[in-house]
């Protein structure tokens, strides 16, 4: 399918939001992904996953992704795309790592730097929707000005609480100091194991699989914590 | 071993074979017997290949070639795959 760059917007110094229009998108739930397709002039393709910060029937899509400086596709597209770029897709893609507002119960989000894409369709979705659900957002972060999506996240809608983790840098008088989220961070700030809660983890691979492991042994049941890597170390 | 992904990342090569998503599907490791979602393996990119593998005890389960417009799977380590419901 053929995306059009509708507008750009930087979210961080190394991050920026895509908004395309897809005609004959037939909509998406939160989580899913879209695989972009990147062709040289001389026909050498690249194709990477990114995750959809939107959801819902419509066809005005949502990308955030942020730039790795040695990287073959995201500098192009955080740098050099400009609306009314076409951009060639497939999706929407995966159907196991989502979240639909007609699914009860607590909800858990944890996300690692730009893991928090899909997170922000979920959150997006629950708000749009007459879910109950309560959720807890777990989001880390290099420093104050690496976050995505701070405007919704620092106000979030009732029934959403925000947990800030910093790894590098903290806000002036911070109590937590800096550093990787821990297993006291997920006791401290998750919904506990013994509510059962939907986890979601998200983020690049090494923090996805630190996470997951820690809150295995805090108790949570394996089943109940679904995690997609985004890659790198 | 370079960085890896997971299974949620076979979604779009594998939608050239499949008409359902089989990231959903549960699959069977031929070696240690472990079922899990496809999703849940682990998959490591090479240029024009996917080596997905056994999360549980890392055996390749599957390999996904692209040969140019063409998908082809070798499913040699799987059991099997069977879609939920
Ligand atoms: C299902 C899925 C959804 C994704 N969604 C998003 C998204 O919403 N936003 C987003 O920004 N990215 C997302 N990614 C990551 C994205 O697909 C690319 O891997 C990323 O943009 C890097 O691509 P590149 O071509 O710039 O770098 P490459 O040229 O592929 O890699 C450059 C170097 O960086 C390393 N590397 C690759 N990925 C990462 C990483 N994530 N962190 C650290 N180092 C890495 C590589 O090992 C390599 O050494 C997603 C990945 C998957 C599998
Ligand atoms: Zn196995």
């Amino acid at each position: 399918m053929t995306a059009t760059v509708a507008s750009v917007h930087p979210e961080t110094a190394s991050a920026r939001s895509l908004t395309i229009d897809v005609p004959g998108w037939r909509g998406n739930i939160a989580g899913q992904h879209v695989d972009v397709r990147l062709t040289a002039e001389d026909g050498y393709q690249a194709v990477r996953s990114y995750s959809l910060a939107s959801s819902g029937p419509g066809a005005t899509l949502q990308l955030a992704v942020d730039r790795l400086p040695d990287g073959e596709v995201s500098p192009y597209l955080v740098d050099d795309v400009l609306p009314g770029d076409q951009l060639e897709i497939r999706g929407p893609l995966g159907g196991w790592f989502v979240w639909e507002p007609s699914l009860a119960g607590s909800v858990q989000l944890i996300a690692g730097g730009s893991g928090i894409v899909p997170l922000m369709a979920m959150i997006r979705s629950r708000a749009a929707s007459a879910s109950t659900s309560p959720f807890r957002l777990l989001y880390s972060v290099r420093n104050p000005d690496d976050v995505f999506f701070r405007a919704e996240l620092e106000t979030p809608t009732p029934g959403l609480e925000v947990t800030w983790a910093y790894t590098r840098a903290t806000p002036t008088g911070w109590p937590r100091p800096t550093g990787r989220v821990t297993g006291d961070d997920l006791s401290a700030h998750c919904f506990p194991a013994s509510e059962n809660p939907a986890v979601f983890v998200c983020g690049p691979t090494g923090f996805v699989e630190a996470v997951a492991n820690a809150l295995v042994l805090l108790g949570h049941d394996p089943a109940r914590v679904k995690t997609e890597r985004f890659g790198g170390a | 071993m370079a960085g890896h992904v997971d299974g949620n990342a076979l979604a779009g090569p594998l939608s050239e074979l499949f008409a359902f998503d089989p990231t959903t599907a549960s699959a069977r490791c031929a070696s240690c017997g472990d079922t899990a979602v496809l999703a849940r393996a682990m998959v490591y990119e090479k240029p024009h290949s996917f080596i997905v593998r056994c999360s549980a005890c890392d055996a390749v389960l599957m390999v996904v070639l692209q040969k140019g417009d063409a998908t082809e799977i070798d499913l040699g380590g799987l059991a099997w795959l069977r879609t939920l419901g």
